[in-house]
């Protein structure tokens, strides 16, 4: 290890880091605008120069490898001179506008500036002015602003994989820029707004609503797809202004999708925000009591096997606790929370669970991806594959649907019997996974939506089994959830029970009138011709397709509304936390329940958030440990069958609109129109 | 005084037959096969020894910068670029090389190749040399075709090939790692240092970028000797080198000269000497557009080599030699030089992007006494926070002109401020 001085302080530190690092891990903070540790080097802001003996330059610590012997100085008067001289350079184009500047109070360059500028200014010249790019719906680009980084151009180009961003022309005359006018397609492309040091890329939704001090800001986990991405929730008063990632290494570093980034405007549209009853044809507004009493009166004298309840994709386990409790104690085992008919196996938990863990990806040497498009159902997860990618040695194959996922595949085509071929041995791709070291597979959720989900479950177990994918300290089968409730719900048990239907099952019993009430909580996109004469209770917080089938609607708390539990894909209990109260009379969903429990006449056995929890973790012990992945156990799932013939393919169509958040904001229908053009109106399949 | 026993551009000014028939009756391709057969380490020592610097203006050893090769040729193939960017305002010399002698470049480029352990070369032209470019392939297709290059070049056994890539009219393309980012097809940006294009150079391959005259040099000094070339010139800057001459004097030229002649003696012997006489003289840019101005007074006994312009406080460069008599004001001219480096910084790191567009437009309010005497010293200022901080050269040679004419021309640039009526800086006196 080499051993170098830093400000008369002998410090030893790893080999192959940069000198910043060093500095850093000495106790001396380092300048910085265009190091980012994310990022690949550009060394090009030499905000970060430090003096070096025996170096005839100053030189840029952010790229200067460290070597044994160093002798580095961060607090000369020489090296003040010289952040002094790299800000007043600066800032001698930076326009003036902070204070209409949506960066104002969490700006790199006013932070440094203050810190480590000259305080006084010599430039006498005009500034230089750039016009403003139109980047799309999401980024706001004032480019006059602009500090040429480079951050968000390595960031397209690496991160991202989109390679969107580019400078063109020389010297002064440098714009950073998109392909004449195109806009930003990359999913990932708010992250740019985090990166950039400066005010030139803002977020275009959040322009002028708020200022960074005066939001509240609230740690909160995301729901908008299975990642689970860690996210921010900066408020103001009870209105949820934006959201932006947190650091977690192991599921999002610090990147977030678009849509878990931008759809927040959907929180306060939509909005189920008093119980209605049907009245004729029409809901109406009514009481708590009045619609408790209705449900009441509904449920008398059915028996247990009349009546069915289905959870949607961004409930919270605490909610799902509940009405598991609620059902049993109503003598029913008709629920699921596979409201899209997912084959998975509830009693497996490793048939169900991205069980290599996110982190996980980064060992894996080679990677078959089944029926899904990574890049649309989980960006932050692909991004992750990415970065695998990047460094060399990963072979990537897919059966499923031709797309670009950023990085290099082979894709044999979307014809589900290739697995088989795959599975016997003969298939190219067979010999990459036999040689394979440490080989995975990601089975996508819209694989297993198909009628034959069983048997590719089976097929994927099989092709698992054989290549050695599960072994001591790997598990290389995955399944990539698509909801942010699914893995919570299959680990409460909200499964149908001893005899209980599925959710095809009680669709079907439905339209047989079998089924006379149906619980939906949060569960939309149903079919509406089998429900016609069933008596459909919705909980749920968004007016979508859900909430238009119902006869008493109990308005609910959304993501950011509630102290709640998710479980992520890979199996990771997390906790979101309120940021904002529900509007108006809506409640947190499993307190509802419990009222309804207590009118019911079967009141559960607890009255606060701690004691759901006790009771979560008493069905389950994974939920006793938060943040932490636990290795499912292998076992059989999957039905050996015939597979169909259909194409597989992944079952989000758009990615901007995929649940009653992202179909209810402004911003993801500007996406869809912008980005996606016209003709991807409609956000699933399936 | 050059003799011409001891020439090596015979045909620089193109009145003898430049394809391969003509350079073969002036000697080039001369048992090059034997050169080879000598071997990559006899090569490299014999250029080591003959002293040679490069051509392209930094003036670092050539035989040493080949010495920083892999000694081994690895998984990586090894490269050579022959740098014919020459951008440099007042620079003429590569240009006169690829039209007339473009034999020389090819066969020096074999050489080299083989003292680099290379078996490709590119040569990346710039834009604007059309008909250079033309004239280079020309060369090459004939080497080829006589089978002096390519597969088992020369009958020597070694593999050779050599390839044109044009540039696009950047000046910083002739950096030599942004060079190397242009012919990968990106923008021609320097890159960082380290690591040093010797190892981690063109497609990320062991690399070296030499100069022009600085290859085409190299194989009259390997059938000559080094010690031949070492016996010109002087200690530390030996051999000859072209002089290009522009600007006041009476017959402009591209000449070839001995290191170290005399200021006076270049302009007089070779340009009919400086227009209406040596003491019309009022300054000389004596290595290109980056060099600092010198004064009547330091002409007057500087000798034309790195070591004796240092001691004026200026430097060889590319030896293209700017010459101002006193009709020409000479703080108009470093704006022009200004302007220039503004127009051609590429943008990529702060102070040069930032400072090179400031520095121009204060030099702009100088020249027209829009300024106060204070700002020179702000000028000087700021060319010292540029100068050393930026990732390439570009930002010394942006500062170093305008450093020189303070240092040597200050009284031109408060005269042009004093005599502007209603100076607020006059009037406070």
């Amino acid at each position: 290890m080499p051993k170098l001085t830093i400000d008369g302080k002998e410090i030893e530190v790893e080999a192959g880091l940069t000198v910043l690092q060093a500095c850093e891990q000495a106790g001396a903070e380092i300048p910085r605008f265009c190091y980012h540790e994310r990022l690949p080097l550009s060394g090009n802001c030499r905000m970060c120069l430090v003096e070096m003996e025996r170096a005839p330059k100053p030189v840029a610590s952010c790229c200067m490898p460290v070597g044994d012997g160093m002798v580095i100085h961060t607090n000369t008067e020489k090296v003040k001179k010289m952040r002094e001289s790299v800000m007043e350079f600066l800032l001698i184009n930076h326009p003036l506008d902070c204070p209409i500047c949506d960066q104002g109070g969490e700006c790199d360059l006013q932070d440094q500036a203050m810190a480590y500028g000259g305080g006084h200014g010599r430039f006498h010249e005009h500034k230089r002015c750039v016009s403003d790019n139109n980047y799309g719906p999401l980024i706001k680009a004032t480019m006059t602003r602009c500090i040429h980084c480079t951050r968000c151009v390595r960031f397209s180009s690496e991160i991202a994989g989109t390679s969107e961003l580019g400078g063109t022309f020389r010297g002064e005359h440098m714009e950073i820029g998109t392909y004449v006018g195109s806009t930003i397609t990359s999913e990932l492309s708010g992250c740019m707004i985090d990166l950039c040091p400066v005010g030139a890329l803002t977020s275009k939704p959040y322009a002028f609503q708020a200022r960074s001090w005066e939001l509240k800001k609230t740690e909160s986990i995301d729901v908008l797809d299975a990642v689970g991405a860690s996210i921010r929730v900066d408020t103001r008063g009870g209105e949820v202004m934006r959201v932006v990632p947190r650091l977690h290494e192991d599921v999002n570093e610090e990147w977030l999708g678009d849509k878990s980034r931008f759809a927040c405007d959907g929180l306060k549209r939509q909005r189920l925000d008093k119980p209605y009853i049907k009245k004729g044809n029409r809901l109406a507004p009514c009481r708590w009591d009045d619609a408790f009493a209705r449900i009441k009166d509904k449920l008398g004298g059915l028996d247990g096997s009349q009546i069915a309840a289905l959870a949607g994709d961004m409930v919270d386990v605490e909610a799902m606790t509940a009405l598991k409790d609620l059902m049993t104690a109503l003598g029913s085992a008709n629920l699921d929370c596979r409201q899209e008919g997912s084959a998975v196996d509830p009693n497996v938990r490793a048939s169900y669970i991205f069980n290599t863990t996110i982190a996980g990806i980064e060992q894996a040497d080679a990677l078959l991806i089944i029926g899904s498009n990574p890049r649309i159902e989980a960006p932050v997860l692909n991004a992750r594959i990415r970065k695998r990618y990047l460094r060399g040695g990963l072979r990537v194959g897919v059966v499923g649907p031709q797309a670009d996922l950023t990085y290099k595949h082979d894709n044999f085509g979307d014809d589900a019997n290739l697995l088989n071929d795959i599975a016997s041995g003969g298939h190219m791709f067979s010999k990459i996974l036999e040689n394979a070291e440490k080989p995975m597979l990601i089975v996508g959720a819209g694989a297993l939506m198909r009628p034959d989900g069983a048997a590719i479950l089976a097929c994927a177990k099989a092709i698992a089994d054989k290549f050695g994918m599960v072994k001591d300290g790997w598990n290389g089968f995955n399944v990539l959830q698509t909801a942010a409730s699914r893995v919570g719900g299959l680990d409460i048990g909200f499964a149908p029970g001893q005899g209980g239907l599925d959710t095809a099952g009680i669709l079907d019993a439905c339209g047989d009138g079998k089924v006379k009430v149906l619980y939906l909580l949060g569960a939309d996109g149903m079919e509406a011709a089998k429900l016609s004469d069933t008596f459909i209770i919705y909980q749920g917080h968004h007016g979508d397709s859900g909430a238009h089938l119902a006869d008493v609607i109990l308005p609910g708390a959304a993501y950011t509304e509630k102290n709640a539990t998710y479980v992520n894909t890979e199996g990771r209990v997390q906790h979101g936390r309120l940021a904002v109260f529900p509007p108006n009379e809506a409640k947190e969903d499993w307190a509802i329940i419990r009222a309804l429990s207590g009118v019911l006449g079967k009141a559960l056995p607890y009255d606060t958030l701690s004691q759901v929890r006790a009771r979560m973790a008493e069905i389950n012990p994974v939920f006793a440990t938060v943040d932490k992945v636990q290795a499912a156990e292998w076992a059989d799932f999957g039905a050996a069958g015939e597979l169909l013939g259909k194409p597989l393919k992944s079952h989000i169509r758009n990615y901007y609109m995929t649940d009653p958040i992202s179909r209810a904001s402004e911003t993801m229908a500007a996406c869809t129109a912008e980005i996606l053009g016209e003709g991807a109106r409609t956000g699933t399949d399936g | 005084m050059l003799k011409d026993k001891d020439r090596i551009f015979k045909n620089i000014y193109g009145l003898k037959d430049t394809s391969l028939k003509g350079a073969m009756a002036l000697g080039d391709w001369d048992k090059t096969a034997d050169l080879i057969a000598k071997g990559r380490e006899w090569i490299v020592e014999e250029v080591k020894s003959s002293g040679l610097r490069g051509r392209g203006g930094a003036g670092f050893s050539t035989g040493m910068k080949w010495s920083f090769m892999p000694k081994a040729v690895g998984e990586r193939p090894h490269y050579l670029v022959i740098n014919a960017d020459e951008g440099e305002p007042g620079t003429c010399k590569d240009r006169e090389i690829l039209r007339n002698e473009p034999h020389k470049l090819v066969e020096g480029a074999l050489l080299a190749s083989v003292g680099i352990g290379a078996h490709a070369c590119y040569v990346y032209i710039r834009g604007e040399f059309y008909r250079e470019a033309e004239a280079l392939q020309r060369a090459i297709d004939e080497a080829y075709e006589a089978g002096m290059i390519g597969k088992n070049a020369c009958k020597s056994g070694y593999h050779f090939d050599m390839y044109i890539h044009m540039g696009a009219g950047a000046y910083i393309c002739g950096e030599e790692s942004a060079l190397i980012e242009s012919i990968e097809g990106k923008k021609g940006q320097p890159r960082l240092k380290p690591p040093f294009p010797a190892n981690c150079g063109l497609y990320g391959c062991p690399t070296t970028v030499n100069n022009v005259e600085s290859i085409a040099v190299v194989p009259e000094i390997l059938r000559r000797g080094g010690s031949w070339f070492a016996g010109l010139g002087r200690e530390k800057n030996t051999g000859i080198k072209l002089f290009c001459i522009s600007g006041s004097v009476n017959t402009p030229c591209t000449v070839e000269e001995e290191m170290g002649v005399p200021m006076k003696e270049l302009l007089e012997k070779h340009c009919g000497g400086v227009t209406g006489g040596w003491d019309n003289l009022k300054g000389v840019i004596p290595g290109g557009c980056s060099v600092p101005v010198m004064t009547k007074g330091m002409c007057d006994n500087a000798l034309m080599d790195y070591d004796g312009l240092m001691e004026h406080g200026s430097a060889l460069g590319t030896a293209a030699v700017i010459v101002m008599d006193k009709s020409v004001d000479v703080v108009r001219a470093v704006t022009r030089l200004s302007r220039f480096y503004m127009h051609e910084s590429c943008g990529q790191c702060t102070p040069c992007r930032e400072g090179t567009g400031w520095m121009w437009r204060m030099m702009e309010r100088i020249v027209d006494g829009n300024a106060t005497v204070d700002e020179i010293d702000v000028l000087q200022d700021v060319t010292k926070r540029i100068e050393g901080h930026t990732i390439c050269a570009l930002g010394d040679a942006a500062a170093w002109p305008i450093q020189g004419l303070i240092r040597n021309f200050r009284g031109d640039m408060e005269a042009k401020i004093n005599a502007k009526a209603g100076n607020p800086a006059k009037a406070a006196e």
